[in-house]
């Protein structure tokens, strides 16, 4: 499925002294095509560059070239949104911990190294076209049942109103840190969402507003995720490694335990 | 029963980690009683416990859950290997699965594998021979006025052959690295990981693992080099 296709395209930018890199980018055509690696070499990479940055030096001169650009899912590109989704040489996000692509840098990067690109790989996450893959999977497990009922009609409470021991509330926080990147799915070796799920779940598990409808939400989330032909987690543990906001797997096994508790009510 | 088991994702991981735990459960029985040998004692110490744990009612019923369980955790666990797999369906031109876990963890299916076709033997050396064919050594022993078993006789005879110790050796070896793993995951999968307790849990799945897979190890070796008597 991953055969190598060579297509040899020198880029050169204005920059002096910089990086030398071949690139090997997974293209594909559409959802329907076959798609395959496809190696370019680019000339002059400033290491200051980001990795953004630097796919936008490629494409500006592919357009140059008439060729089709890469396609990559990136819009913030500070790190919050979680659109940015690359499998940097053999590691989501790329080589660092706890940052997303958009903020690695090109100095983690030296001259003439080789550097491969690909897609999120999982079944719950289909390729759309080159880099950007569809994650409204996502969406459909938050829809299940990521979020709190409150009636806005008028008298709204203050939500600062409510206490909250500082324990669960850092706890309830670290969980919303999640910015739906999937790259714990796209480094788990089963395709799991269950980082993702756990972080959702916990996040509100974990705060008074979210109690009344907790054995709902997780039994709810858990069937969506299950529906979207997400894996089932091994605790293998890659996911939290990889995650670029560093959440942990106590997360998932939170999840788990609300799980049990909303079957064992019936 | 069978829908509650396999109805979600989460279920499945609950079964793994139930039979799971009950397996080590057994393992630490088994271990117990097996360390007898190390009593010197000709294996009369052993060979009571034997007896009794082959007449005793309540333990041969126990049997049969034992043989469910481990069937139960075979089939979960072909059944969760097989679906990830397919999540998974397309695979990465380039990937660095050490940096962020460890091969013992992605390797569970394969380490139970090799654990089941030990146990086949395993079963075949002992087990079917003391329920069903015979023992093939000095086949009774007469301990506190009761004709029982001589087991420990059977088992000095089978581990005369090197080939065998090393058979016994790699289901050790296997069920170490699959214990690495399956310990700690077990209880990660009923919930129970939070904060020092996790690390308290890693930890004592990590000792439990060495002591009991050496112990284990240490039985054929011992009968081998004749360092039990
Ligand atoms: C005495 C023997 C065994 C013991 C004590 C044992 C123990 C365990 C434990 C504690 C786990 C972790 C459960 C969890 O993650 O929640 C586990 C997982 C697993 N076991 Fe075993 N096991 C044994 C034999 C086997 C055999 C014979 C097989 C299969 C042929 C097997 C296949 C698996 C698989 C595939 C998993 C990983 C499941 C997953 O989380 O995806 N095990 N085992
Ligand atoms: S848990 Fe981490 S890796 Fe997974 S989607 Fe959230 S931020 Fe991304
Ligand atoms: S582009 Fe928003 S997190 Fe990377």
């Amino acid at each position: 499925m991953t055969t190598l296709k060579y297509n040899h395209v020198v880029i050169n930018n204005n920059m002096e002294n910089g990086m030398n890199l071949t690139l090997k980018v997974w293209r594909q055509a559409n959802a329907e095509a076959q798609g395959q690696m496809t190696e370019y070499k680019l000339g002059n990479v400033s290491p200051d560059m980001s990795f953004l940055e630097m796919m936008d030096v490629l494409n500006d001169g592919l357009i140059r070239k008439g060729e089709d650009p890469v396609t990559f899912d990136h819009d913030c590109r500070e790190g919050i949104c979680g659109m940015c989704s690359m499998f940097i040489n053999g590691e989501a996000h790329g080589p660092n911990r706890g940052v997303t692509t958009c903020q690695l840098h090109m100095r983690s990067f030296k001259d003439g190294d080789t550097i491969y690109i690909e897609p999120w790989r999982s079944a719950g996450f289909p390729v759309i076209k080159d880099l950007m893959v569809d994650r409204s999977a996502f969406d459909r497990i938050q829809q299940a049942g990521g979020f709190v009922s409150v009636n806005t009609s008028g008298r709204t409470l203050d939500a600062n109103a409510i206490p909250v021991p500082k324990a669960d509330a850092d706890k309830a926080f670290d969980a919303a840190t999640c910015i739906g990147c999937g790259a714990c799915v796209a480094t788990c070796p089963n395709g799991s969402a269950m980082l993702f799920v756990g972080a959702k779940v916990s996040q509100f598990a974990l705060l008074p507003q979210g109690h009344p409808e907790r054995h709902d939400r997780v039994e709810n989330m858990v069937k969506q995720m299950d529906a979207e032909g997400f894996g089932n987690c091994s605790n293998i543990g890659a996911c939290e490694v990889k995650c670029p906001k560093s959440i942990s797997i106590e997360n998932i096994a939170r999840m788990n335990r609300e799980y049990m508790a909303a079957n064992l009510k019936g | 029963m069978a829908k509650g088991i396999f109805k979600s994702s989460l279920t499945k991981k609950y079964t793994m980690a139930a039979t799971g735990l009950f397996l080590i459960s057994f393992l630490v029985v088994h271990a117990s009683i097996n360390a007898m040998i190390f009593f010197n004692d000709g294996g009369k110490t052993f060979n009571e416990w034997g007896h009794f744990m082959g007449t005793n009612l309540i333990v041969r019923t126990m049997e049969i859950g034992l043989f469910a369980g481990l069937i139960l955790h075979i089939v979960d666990g072909l059944v969760l290997f097989f679906q990830n797999r397919a999540a998974r369906p397309v695979a990465y031109a380039y990937e660095k699965p050490n940096a962020s876990s460890k091969w013992y963890s992605r390797s569970m299916a394969i380490l139970g594998t090799l654990i089941l076709f030990f146990l086949i033997i395993h079963l075949k050396d002992f087990w079917l021979k003391t329920r069903i064919t015979g023992l093939t050594g000095e086949k009774h022993v007469f301990v506190n006025g009761v004709w029982m078993e001589n087991l420990y006789s059977e088992m000095r005879l089978v581990f005369t052959e090197l080939w065998v110790v090393i058979v016994y050796l790699l289901g050790c070896f296997s069920l170490f690295w699959h214990l690495l793993h399956g310990f700690r995951s077990a209880f990660q999968s009923l919930g129970w990981n939070q904060g020092q307790y996790g690390q308290i849990i890693a930890f004592s799945g990590d000792a439990f693992s060495v002591f009991i897979s050496a112990l284990f190890a240490s039985m054929p070796v011992a009968m081998y080099l004749n360092l039990v008597h």
